[in-house]
């Protein structure tokens, strides 16, 4: 054999071999295109009916699982599809099932109670959506109940906005070098608090649009040690509402993992701020806006969109404060349905329970984003 | 031998230069001329030359008969800068220089006013620049009386004249008490560049808020919103509602329109209700028990 069939024959050994090692050991970005094949078909125990509902879940055979139902009679499969993925375009719309785990509560002979954790991969993390689970004996095998939720709908009506808007004309390229522009909005930071935890350094604080034109805004920050050398940078990334109307005030975080406290001297704190298109609405109330005390300490309360626009995406982010009015903690969540209006949609903020124990007080904003629309 | 070389080397170059010294005296060029205008070079010599003409972003030839005068009509050199003038010809060359200087009549203004944007009753917190040229874009060194006139929304004028120094003249100016649209002008002669700005309220003051009963809500609502000069917050402003009731909080945050902020909040009993913009805080209210 010629040396080129030699290259060509261990090219295509090569390739093979991969091909095996790809499908038997697939890396974690591969999974969700890898058609399964549920490994357990039977459900002769609650827990074999729960953990093929949640392959059925995570391949998308949204029929199947519908089928498996005790109680299919009460809602349609589509009406199944939309209870996990959302009726409105939201958070949930475009993201997938990365993994799920299953926690059995309770069992007798013909019931028992398991509890489901979906945890869904989406574009801002890990979204968390966990389902208490009935399952009954129907002869030899066993069936979900499902916790089916009735979405709340808003009845057809036209919603009069008389909504405010700033829009931005910025000098042009063939203007002379000297011709005016428009100033970025002036903001600063009116606290700012750094802790040490066991992962590493947060620098929290709050910074103020303090100008009368909206703002897109971030912060920045360097740690410095005692020689003024800078030991990290690091910004605020999506821990801020980055969108600030006049005089509205938002939380931020940033974290600086494995750094230490000690070593730091001084914190060079940069806010940045542009002048951007914007919109005064929609408005969002914080409604039963409560800090629950260890055990399972948080911040929880429900979102209700005062305004005719649909918000597909919200952030909520809390600002906690001890009895001298000293921010303790920020921490926030992105709230996986979508805002119709004047509808109710809660959120419930976990806080660490030594942190929990000096909470005396809480501020709460909301960050909105809508599909199609503006900011 | 060396030291015979040397000798006849250095007288040569002594020769020329001594040439070409007797034949710079003979090429005559103005001392300096103002941009755009005509002038002429005069040479003493006979026979034929090249005349080039250097400067700053700008090269002129011409092919001249020696001892007649070179005549450069109106706009042939518009660059300010000291220009290098060269008479190359069989027997070599010569050269001398001068200046163009700018036109004395200010053109155009580069007027740089900052901030666009600042509060009322600011002192001194209005800058401008002026940079003057002349017709041909160049900048006027000479001391130039430079008019700057601030003008507030209700017409009162603030003025300043000033100097320029090294073709440059700046000056600092109050805010007034009143929120508007604020022209900012200089002037040099006739010539003259405006910029705005916009002169906008400070920090709402006293901010006071109201509730109403409205079915099962509480209808809240701001008296309308001014600064500590009178004048009316903008839109957009974002006013905090905060209810703590027993149990609980609700906060929203609320744009000002039309002066007054307004937002309908669930009624609870015993609920304290208050108001802040920014930094600046409002009265507080209880409702029921």
């Amino acid at each position: 054999m010629k040396k080129g069939g030699y290259l060509a024959l261990s090219l295509a050994v090569a390739t093979v071999v991969l091909i095996v090692i790809g499908c038997v050991w697939p890396v974690a970005a591969a999974k969700p295109f890898i058609i399964k094949k549920s490994l357990i078909t039977s459900s002769s125990t609650p827990e074999e009916a729960v953990q093929n509902l949640g392959q059925d879940i995570e391949a998308h055979d949204w029929q199947k699982a519908y089928e498996s139902f005790a109680n299919k009679n009460q809602f349609t499969e589509q009406e199944f599809e939309l209870d996990l993925t959302g009726y409105t375009t939201n958070l949930r719309t475009y993201s997938m099932l990365d993994h799920f785990s299953i926690w059995p509560l309770h069992a007798s002979e013909n019931k028992a109670d398991i509890r489901l954790e979906l945890d869904w991969a989406t574009v801002v993390g890990t979204d968390v959506d966990t389902r208490n689970l009935e399952v009954v004996r129907s002869g030899d095998h066993w069936n979900v109940v499902w916790p089916f939720t009735k979405q709340s709908t808003v009845p057809p009506q036209v919603i009069p906005v008389n909504y405010l808007r700033w829009d931005v004309i910025y000098r042009g390229a063939g203007d002379d070098w000297g011709a005016q522009d428009v100033d970025a909005p002036r903001v600063r930071i009116v606290d700012m608090h750094p802790v040490q935890r066991a992962d590493g350094v947060l620098v929290m604080g709050e910074l103020l649009n303090d100008d009368v034109v909206p703002a897109y805004v971030s912060v920045t920050a360097t740690l410095q040690a005692k020689d003024k050398s800078p030991i990290a940078t690091e910004g605020s990334f999506d821990e801020i509402s980055h969108v600030l109307l006049p005089k509205q005030v938002t939380p931020f975080l940033i974290q600086f993992p494995d750094a230490q406290l000690s070593e730091v001297d001084s914190i060079n704190m940069k806010p940045f701020a542009i002048l951007v298109p914007a919109s005064a609405d929609p408005v969002i109330e914080i409604d039963n806006q409560k800090f629950n005390p260890a055990p399972n300490a948080s911040l929880s309360g429900q979102l209700v969109n005062q305004s005719g626009q649909v918000v597909n995406v919200a952030h909520v982010i809390g600002t906690l404060y001890d009895k001298t009015g000293q921010l303790v903690w920020v921490a926030d969540q992105y709230v996986d349905s979508a805002l119709l209006p004047q509808t109710p949609v809660a959120f419930n903020i976990p806080i660490p329970e030594d942190i929990a124990k000096n909470v005396s007080s809480e501020r709460t904003v909301v960050a909105t984003f809508s599909f199609g629309g503006a900011l | 031998m060396k030291l015979v070389l040397t000798f006849l080397l250095g007288s040569l170059i002594l020769a020329v230069i001594q040439t070409a010294h007797a034949q710079d005296e003979s090429l005559s060029v103005p001392q300096s001329v103002e941009a755009g205008s005509a002038f002429s070079i005069q040479d003493a010599g006979s026979g034929e030359g090249t005349l080039y003409i250097v400067g700053p972003g700008q090269a002129l030839r011409r092919t001249v008969q020696l001892g007649t005068s070179v005549y450069f009509p109106a706009g042939s050199i518009c660059n300010a800068g000291r220009y290098v003038v060269i008479l190359a010809q069989a027997g070599g060359t010569m050269n001398r220089s001068f200046d163009v200087t700018p036109v004395m009549a200010p053109a155009s203004l580069s007027f740089l006013a900052k901030p666009s944007r600042l509060p009322v009753g600011l002192h001194d917190g209005i800058t401008g620049a002026v940079y003057v040229f002349d017709v041909y874009h160049n900048l006027i060194a000479t001391p130039t009386l430079i008019s700057f006139e601030l003008s507030s929304p209700s017409g009162a004028v603030q003025k300043q004249l000033v100097s320029t120094r090294a073709g440059a003249a700046w000056t600092e100016m109050d805010s007034t008490t009143e929120e508007g649209k604020s022209k900012f002008v200089a002037r040099a002669g006739d010539v003259s560049s405006t910029s705005i700005i916009r002169q906008v309220p400070g920090d709402p003051c006293d901010l006071k808020i109201g509730a109403q009963p409205s079915g099962g809500e509480l209808d809240l609502q701001t008296a309308p919103v001014r600064d500590c000069s009178g004048n009316p917050v903008p839109d957009g402003t974002i006013v905090t509602f905060t209810e703590t009731y027993p149990g609980g909080q609700s906060t929203v945050d609320v744009p000002i329109k039309r002066d007054i902020a307004e937002v309908k909040m669930p009624a609870h009993d015993g609920a304290t209700i208050t108001a802040a913009s920014g930094v600046v805080l409002g009265n507080q209210i209880r409702w029921g028990k």
